[in-house]
C-alpha cells in the first residue's frame, strides 16, 4: 500500500505528467468549449468527434501541401465547420434526429479520412515550442502551461472569447434562450433553428481547430485512430461542468490528467495492467458522469428539436 | 380518390402527387450518393464502373458469394433489430459495437473453457452471450434512469471499455488467451471454438450459410410482431412517441426504458455470439473481432427508418457492400470507400422523409390559417 502511495506521489510530482496533461486536456478543451456553446443552444452535438477528426485530417493535408502551420490550423477549422454544417442543416433545418445525423457524420468522416489518408498520406510536423519568459519559470505548472508548442496558446484566448460571446452579447443571450425555452424565444422573434445552427457551427470551428492542434501542436502526424472517442469525452466534460464555462474547463483538465496519468505510468517505470490503463479515461468519465452530473442544471430544451407549433 | 383526378386542395401526403414527389426525392438522394462516391473514386484516379462491377461480383454474382453475404447480413440484422426496439422506445443505444463484443466474449468463454457436449456449449454460449450483451447495455440504463446520464453518451463510452475488456481477456492466461504452442499465427487470440460448438451450416445452390440467418429472420418477425401487435410493444412505442403521456397513463418509464435498452443490447450480444459460432475470424476472438459490425448494424436500422421488416433488405444491401469490398483490391481502390458509401446513403435517405414532414407541417399551418379549406374543397 505504501509502495502504491509512493509511486502515485512520484507520478503526480513529475513535471512531464503536467505537461502532457495540459496538451491532452487542451485538446479536449478545444472541443468541449465548442460543445458547451452547442449544448447551451440545445444540441447534444455528437458529431464533435467527426469535427475533431476532420480538423485533424484537414490540418494535416493543408500542412502537407502548404508547409505552414497557420494554414494547417485555418484549414483544420474550416473542415471542422464542414461537418458541423452537415449536422446543423440536417438536424436544425430539416429536423432529422440530431443523434442519427451526428452518428452518421462520424462514420462518414471516419471512412472518408481513411480512404483519402491512404491516397494522400499527408506528412505533418509538430510546431515549435515557445517558452513564455518568466511565466514558464513557475515550478511544476509553469512549463506545463507556458512551455508548450505555440498552437497551444491559441486555446487560452478562446476562454474569454467564448465567455464574452455567451454571456455578454445579444447573440449569446439568444443562444442560451433557445436552449432553455425555444417556444418563448420563437414568440419573441428569435429564429430558433438559425441560432442553433450557428451554435453548432461555432462548435465545429473550435473542434476543427482542436483536431488541427492535435496533429500540428501535439502528435506531429495523422492517424485515423488519433481521436479515438475523445470527442465523446469532451461532451462528458460539458456534463461534468454542469454547463458552465469554468466547470467545462475543469472537466477537460481532469480527463486530460487521467489520460496523462495513463501515459506517465509506464514512462516512469511503473507496472500496471495495460488495458486497465487504456480504459481509465473512459471509466473515469463514466464514473464522473454517474456521480457528479447534475441533470437539473442542463438547458431545459437540450436534445429537443424545435418545430414551430409542436412541443 | 380517382387516379388522374386533380388532387384535392390541401390534399394529404398520401395523394398521388405527394407520393410521386417523395419517390422522386428518394431517387434523387440515391443518385446524389452515387454521384458523390463515384466522383470521389474518379478524382482519385480510378474507374467507378470497375468498382461497381467488383462490388456486385463480390457481393452476389461470383460463385459462393451470396452465401457469404447472407452470413454477414445475419449479425447486422440482429444488431439493427436491437436498434429498432430502442429507437421505437425513445432510447438511443449506440454502443452495439461493444455489446456485440461482450456477447462474443461470453460465447468464447463457454465454448473454449467449459467442458460438455458441443450442442450444449453452443446453446449455452448463445444464451450467455445474449445475457452479457443485455447486461452490458443495462449499465447505461442504470445511469440514465438513476442519474439522468443520456444513454447516447454512456453507451458510446462503454464501447471503448468493452474494447479494453476484450484486450484483457485475450491476453490473460486464465481468461481467454490461447495457450496452445502450435497455434497457427503469432497474434494473441482466444482459442478456437471447438467444431462441435459451431452453428450448423446450410448449403443451397453451392452457397453456404449458417443457421444464424434463420435466427435473425425469425427475430425480425418477432420484433415486428412485438412492436405492432402486443401491449408490450404498444407501451414501448408510447414511451418513444410521447413519454409524458406514457408516464400519465401508468407506463413505468424507467422499467420499460431499461427493458428496451436491455433488449437492444441483448440482440447485439446475440449477434456477437452468432458471429463467433458462425466462424467469423476463424471462430477465434481477436482484438478487432467486432470489426464495425455494431456500427454498420446501427446504420442498417437508420436506413430502414426503424421498421423491423425493412431491416432485412437493408441488412442484405449493407452486407453486400461489405462482402463486395473484398473484391475491390483488384481495382486498386481502398475498401474504405464502402464506409463512405454506406454513411452517405444513410445521410441522403434522411432527407426525403424530413422534407415530407416539413411540407406536411406547412400544409397543416396553411389549413389552420385559412380555415379548413380541405373540407370546402371536398364539399
Amino acid at each position: 500500500m505504501l509502495d502504491v502511495l509512493a509511486a502515485l506521489a512520484d507520478i503526480f510530482s513529475s513535471p512531464t505528467m503536467y505537461g502532457s496533461a495540459v496538451r491532452l486536456g487542451g485538446f479536449l478543451a478545444f472541443a468541449a468549449l465548442g460543445e458547451l456553446v452547442a449544448e447551451k443552444a440545445g444540441t447534444i452535438n455528437i458529431s464533435v468527434e467527426g469535427s475533431l477528426l476532420a480538423g485533424a485530417f484537414g490540418g494535416a493535408v493543408a500542412y502537407h501541401l502548404a508547409g505552414s502551420t497557420w494554414v494547417g490550423l485555418a484549414v483544420g477549422a474550416a473542415t471542422g465547420v464542414l461537418i458541423a454544417l452537415i449536422q446543423a442543416n440536417m438536424s436544425h433545418r430539416l429536423t432529422a434526429d440530431q443523434f442519427v445525423v451526428g452518428l452518421t457524420a462520424n462514420v462518414l468522416i471516419l471512412g472518408l479520412a481513411g480512404y483519402l489518408d491512404a491516397i494522400i498520406d499527408p506528412i505533418a510536423k509538430r510546431a515549435s515550442v515557445i517558452e513564455i519568459p518568466l511565466l514558464s519559470d513557475i515550478p511544476l505548472f509553469g512549463p506545463a502551461l507556458f512551455g508548450q508548442t505555440w498552437p497551444t496558446y491559441l486555446l487560452y484566448p478562446l476562454f474569454p472569447i467564448t465567455w464574452w460571446l455567451l454571456y455578454r452579447t445579444r447573440w449569446g443571450l439568444e443562444v442560451r434562450s433557445v436552449g432553455e425555452n425555444p417556444q418563448a424565444s420563437d414568440v419573441s422573434g428569435i429564429d430558433v433553428n438559425k441560432r442553433r445552427r450557428q451554435a453548432v457551427c461555432y462548435g465545429g470551428v473550435l473542434a476543427g481547430l482542436g483536431g488541427a492542434f492535435l496533429v500540428l501542436g501535439q502528435v506531429g502526424s495523422f492517424d485515423t485512430g488519433a481521436v479515438g472517442g475523445r470527442g465523446f469525452i469532451a461532451i462528458a466534460a460539458v456534463y461534468f461542468g454542469g454547463w458552465t464555462l469554468r466547470g467545462t474547463l475543469l472537466g477537460a483538465l481532469l480527463f486530460g490528467l487521467a489520460d496523462a496519468f495513463r501515459l506517465a505510468v509506464p514512462v516512469l517505470g511503473y507496472q500496471l495492467n495495460a488495458q486497465l490503463l487504456a480504459a481509465l479515461p473512459y471509466v473515469l468519465t463514466i464514473a464522473v458522469m454517474y456521480f457528479i452530473t447534475k441533470p437539473f442544471r442542463q438547458p431545459a430544451a437540450l436534445a429537443h428539436p424545435f418545430i414551430r407549433g409542436l412541443r | 380518390m380517382i387516379p388522374g383526378a386533380p388532387p384535392a386542395p390541401g390534399g394529404s401526403a398520401g395523394g398521388w402527387r405527394g407520393r410521386g414527389e417523395t419517390a422522386l426525392l428518394y431517387l434523387l438522394s440515391i443518385g446524389v450518393t452515387l454521384l458523390i462516391s463515384g466522383g470521389l473514386v474518379t478524382i482519385t484516379g480510378n474507374s467507378w464502373t470497375q468498382v461497381m462491377g467488383a462490388l456486385l461480383n463480390g457481393a452476389f454474382l461470383a460463385p459462393g458469394r451470396w452465401g457469404n453475404t447472407l452470413v454477414i447480413a445475419a449479425p447486422m440484422l440482429l444488431v439493427a433489430l436491437g436498434m429498432v426496439i430502442g429507437v421505437k422506445s425513445g432510447i438511443f443505444n449506440i454502443g452495439q459495437e461493444g455489446q456485440l463484443l461482450m456477447g462474443a466474449m461470453a460465447m468464447a468463454y463457454v465454448g473454449t473453457k467449459l467442458a460438455g457436449p458441443g450442442p450444449l456449449l453452443l446453446v449455452g454460449g448463445l444464451i450467455l452471450g445474449t445475457l452479457t450483451g443485455g447486461l452490458f447495455a443495462a449499465l447505461a440504463a442504470v445511469m440514465r434512469f438513476r442519474r439522468g446520464v443520456p444513454e447516447v453518451i454512456s453507451t458510446l463510452l462503454l464501447v471503448f471499455i468493452a474494447f479494453q475488456i476484450n484486450g484483457f481477456a485475450i491476453t490473460t492466461d486464465w481468461f481467454l488467451r490461447d495457450l496452445d504452442p502450435n497455434r497457427p499465427s503469432r497474434a494473441v487470440t482466444s482459442a478456437q471454438l471447438p467444431a462441435e460448438a459451431h452453428l450448423p451450416v446450410v448449403t443451397l445452390f453451392g452457397n453456404e450459410f449458417h443457421i444464424g440467418l434463420i435466427f435473425a429472420l425469425a427475430a425480425a418477425a418477432a420484433v415486428a410482431f412485438l412492436l405492432t401487435r402486443t401491449s408490450t410493444g404498444f407501451k414501448l412505442r408510447l414511451l418513444g412517441s410521447s413519454p409524458n403521456v406514457a408516464q400519465n397513463v401508468g407506463v413505468a418509464v424507467a422499467r420499460w426504458g431499461s427493458a428496451a435498452l436491455f433488449a437492444s443490447g441483448a440482440l447485439a450480444g446475440f449477434a456477437g455470439a452468432v458471429m463467433l459460432a458462425g466462424g467469423a475470424s476463424s471462430s477465434r476472438l481477436t482484438s478487432g473481432f467486432a470489426s464495425n459490425f455494431g456500427w454498420q448494424g446501427l446504420l442498417v436500422a437508420l436506413l430502414a427508418q426503424s421498421r423491423p421488416l425493412m431491416c432485412i433488405p437493408m441488412a442484405i444491401v449493407f452486407a453486400g457492400l461489405r462482402t463486395g469490398s473484398g473484391f475491390l483490391a483488384a481495382t486498386g481502390v481502398d475498401r474504405k470507400i464502402v464506409d463512405v458509401i454506406q454513411a452517405l446513403l444513410v445521410l441522403a435517405l434522411l432527407i426525403p422523409p424530413a422534407v415530407q414532414f416539413i411540407r406536411d407541417r406547412r400544409k397543416a399551418a396553411a389549413v389552420a390559417a385559412t380555415g379548413a379549406p380541405a373540407e370546402q374543397g371536398a364539399g
